[in-house]
């Protein structure tokens, strides 16, 4: 199963209920940290470093020899990252999508196309769970080939699942992560803000058209309007994670509520079950 | 020769603008004639990114071989030593005193960019 | 009236690194507090402020970023030469052989429309979202709303502030409250460029303390005042106490702590900011922090 874990804004608990799903299982997992621009499952899942690779674009390299000034090569990129001045083509790297629109449409085939960096993957180890964490580098624009070369070690995984944490909001990045998962676990917090940006979350997921359920964290911090949402729409509460000042003192030492708090390895425990029931429930009534 | 000057407005009275890239406007003054023309930057608005870059086209575009401005960003500090223009630093209020610290070489010339990219 | 026109236009960005630290909950505190202040929510993909500022929306615009391409079937002559060039997995063959574009992937980088023959495929402005004027009981406030899956790229950011600026100008105010966006990307800065001062928002907690330096070090790169305050802060007091001597080490300003107190959600699910419906320590707390800030401006 591919499990990812979504939420309308950061800082609902969203790498809280990944890291504690991922301890609470016993079995090899994998886990995807796809939150590129600040990845902090790190943080709380300590392992050893086993591999590292650079995340590269395609960007264009100009061959002078054959440039005649055309300009056409600037004209036709939609990203100001090409800029003709003195007749000699300045590329920005930083600004290009590479669509490789300049090197197709260059009249004296002067451009060619050269791997940039733009982050780097890493992968670590521990226990049953093999991390493996996207970084942007900062100042870059695009985080989406980063999240690609994380999602592509799910092509060929061993292990029985995959949970994959993605960055927090609704636009493109976390639109890429989740796309192609099972599930989409949508954690909110039962406040006024809690539940307005669950209801953009789902807006969202509806409009990618996965299967998706809700898990509340902070649960009786607020008042009932989030239960009466879901019910409303006919969302399913996968967990409910109670209000307990203790988790935030723990979290906040990057320790694991399940190892110190032990009450809630049962509550993560059957998280996986309700999951796994979901998932192999075809039919479900969340649209 | 000409200086491009950043700008929100329209006259000398303007207000200087200390950003180049999303400056809305750069007031183009002719040393010679002493006169002044408009250029409307207003096409970075459209721009998602990339508009220190656009911005800087523009004003090579125009035939400016001197900018004043606030601050230079690393895109568009590329373009416009790219295409020999020189850069002066001012903190102003108006564009009219920008350009009086100009002419009394009161200005510390920009060789570099002095700012981080904005990413937009 | 006249007096106040030479009063020089001042903006304050409220930022807070990870989200979830109560960022939003303060500005709108600070909002009460403050004398005329324009709003202006740039929390553009999650907008909360609203939910506490109770709008009237006075004018709503369309918000625009980049293009997108749309295919026209009738002139679709489904030979697929676009899905061969693009390299976004934008197009999926239809059963009649036409071909169409899923908006989420394509890019707006034109390479189809420049390559299909039979000219079938439009170049438009993608509408990405809208921006909102609107009237509050604190003052006027600018706020937007990307859709879903729109491009964050900090434009409509950019925008929001300008608009609260010109109404500042129009309206003869001298203060802009900036509720920013969480993170340290594109969003964020184009939030904190030529600001006066950033108040950063922040929690005590090991995501607290790394994003301090890193949310700090970029206001800082723009020369810009930086004032830290610590909310929910006896979760760890001593994190905390660890972030006042980070934060006075780099010559920047910390201005209080606020204690984790459901009063402050209370507030929240009546619509009301914490100040308005607090009495008390947790006032008096807010209040003091706003008074080191706009004394400091």
């Amino acid at each position: 199963m591919r499990i990812a874990i979504a939420s309308g804004k950061g800082g609902t608990g969203k790498t809280f209920v990944t890291v504690n799903l991922a301890r609470s299982f016993g079995n090899p997992l994998l886990v995807l940290d796809c939150d590129v621009e600040e990845p902090n499952s790190n943080l709380f899942i300590h392992g050893d470093l086993i591999s590292e690779r650079r995340s590269t674009v395609l960007v264009p390299r100009v061959d002078e020899s054959l440039c005649e000034g055309s300009k056409v090569c600037s004209e036709v990129c939609e990203f100001n990252a090409i800029a003709v001045i003195g007749g000699k083509p300045l590329i920005f790297e930083d600004l290009c999508h590479s669509c490789g629109a300049c090197a197709m449409f260059c009249p004296n085939g002067a451009i060619g196309e050269i791997e940039h960096k733009i982050g780097k993957v890493t992968v670590r180890t521990s226990d049953n769970i093999r991390l493996v964490e996207g970084m942007l580098d900062v100042g870059k624009a695009l985080a989406v080939p980063v999240i690609r070369d994380v999602k592509h070690f799910a092509d060929d995984a061993k292990e029985e699942h995959v949970l994959i944490d993605s960055p927090p909001g609704t636009s493109c990045p976390m639109v890429w992560t989740v796309g192609d998962a099972d599930l989409v676990i949508l954690v909110a917090e039962p406040t006024s803000f809690g539940l307005h940006d669950l209801e953009l979350a789902v807006e969202t997921v509806r409009e990618i058209g996965i299967q998706f359920g809700v898990v509340i964290n902070k649960d009786g911090l607020g008042d009932d309007r989030l239960e009466r949402y879901c019910e409303k729409e006919g969302i399913e509460i996968l967990a409910r994670i109670p209000h307990d000042r203790r988790i935030a003192e723990v979290y906040a030492k990057g320790e694991q509520v399940i190892d110190v708090l032990p009450q809630y390895h049962e509550l993560f425990t059957n998280l996986w079950n309700t999951i796994t029931r979901k998932v192999h429930t075809v039919g479900g009534s969340d649209v | 020769m000409k200086i491009a000057c950043t700008a929100s407005g329209d006259t000398l009275e303007a207000p200087f603008d200390n950003r180049f890239g999303r400056a809305e406007k750069f007031i183009i003054y002719d040393t010679e004639s002493n006169t002044y023309t408009v250029l409307d930057n207003s096409q970075n608005l459209q721009a998602a990114q990339g508009a220190g870059v656009q911005s800087a086209q523009h004003v090579v575009a125009s035939g400016a071989t001197a900018i004043i401005t606030g601050h230079l960003g690393p895109k568009a500090a590329r373009v416009i030593f790219a295409a020999g223009i020189d850069a002066y630093h001012a903190d102003a209020q108006t564009v009219g005193e920008a350009l009086a610290m100009f002419k009394s070489k009161a200005l510390k010339p920009l060789r570099d960019a002095d700012v981080e990219g904005h990413w937009v | 009236m006249s007096e106040r026109k030479n009063e020089i236009l001042k903006e304050l960005v409220v930022v807070s690194g990870k989200g979830g630290t109560g960022k939003t909950s303060i500005t709108a505190s600070l909002a009460a507090l403050a004398n005329n202040p324009v709003l202006a929510d740039c929390d553009v993909d999650a907008a909360d402020l609203h939910l506490v500022t109770a709008p009237s929306v006075l004018r709503t615009e369309a918000f625009f970023s980049g293009k997108e391409a749309m295919v026209d079937r009738d002139k679709c002559a489904g030979c697929g030469l676009c899905d061969s060039a693009c390299r976004f997995d934008a197009f999926q063959q239809e059963d009649d052989g036409t071909y169409c574009i899923n908006s989420v992937h394509c890019e707006g980088c034109g390479v189809c429309v420049r390559v299909c023959p039979e000219e079938a495929i439009r170049f438009v402005d993608r509408d990405c979202g809208e921006w909102m004027v609107s009237d509050t009981r604190f003052g006027p406030m600018v706020h937007a709303r990307l859709h879903a899956a729109g491009e964050n790229s900090g434009k409509l950011v950019t925008l929001v502030r300008k608009e609260a600026k010109k109404i500042a100008k129009e309206q003869d105010r001298s203060l802009i409250i900036v509720d920013g966006p969480p993170g340290i990307g594109c969003a964020v800065i184009s939030s904190i460029t030529g600001a006066s001062a950033v108040l950063l928002v922040t929690e005590p907690s090991i995501s607290g303390i790394h994003d301090l330096e890193r949310v700090t070090s970029l206001a800082r790169s723009f020369d810009i005042p930086v004032f830290v305050c610590v909310n929910k802060a006896d979760i760890d007091p001593k994190t905390t106490e660890e972030i006042r001597r980070q934060t006075l080490e780099k010559g920047d300003h910390f201005v209080g702590t606020i204690p984790y107190d459901e009063e402050m959600v209370k507030a929240q699910l009546e619509g009301k900011s914490a100040v308005e419906y607090i009495e008390g320590d947790i006032r008096d707390r807010i209040e003091h922090i706003w008074e080191q800030i706009w004394t400091t401006m």
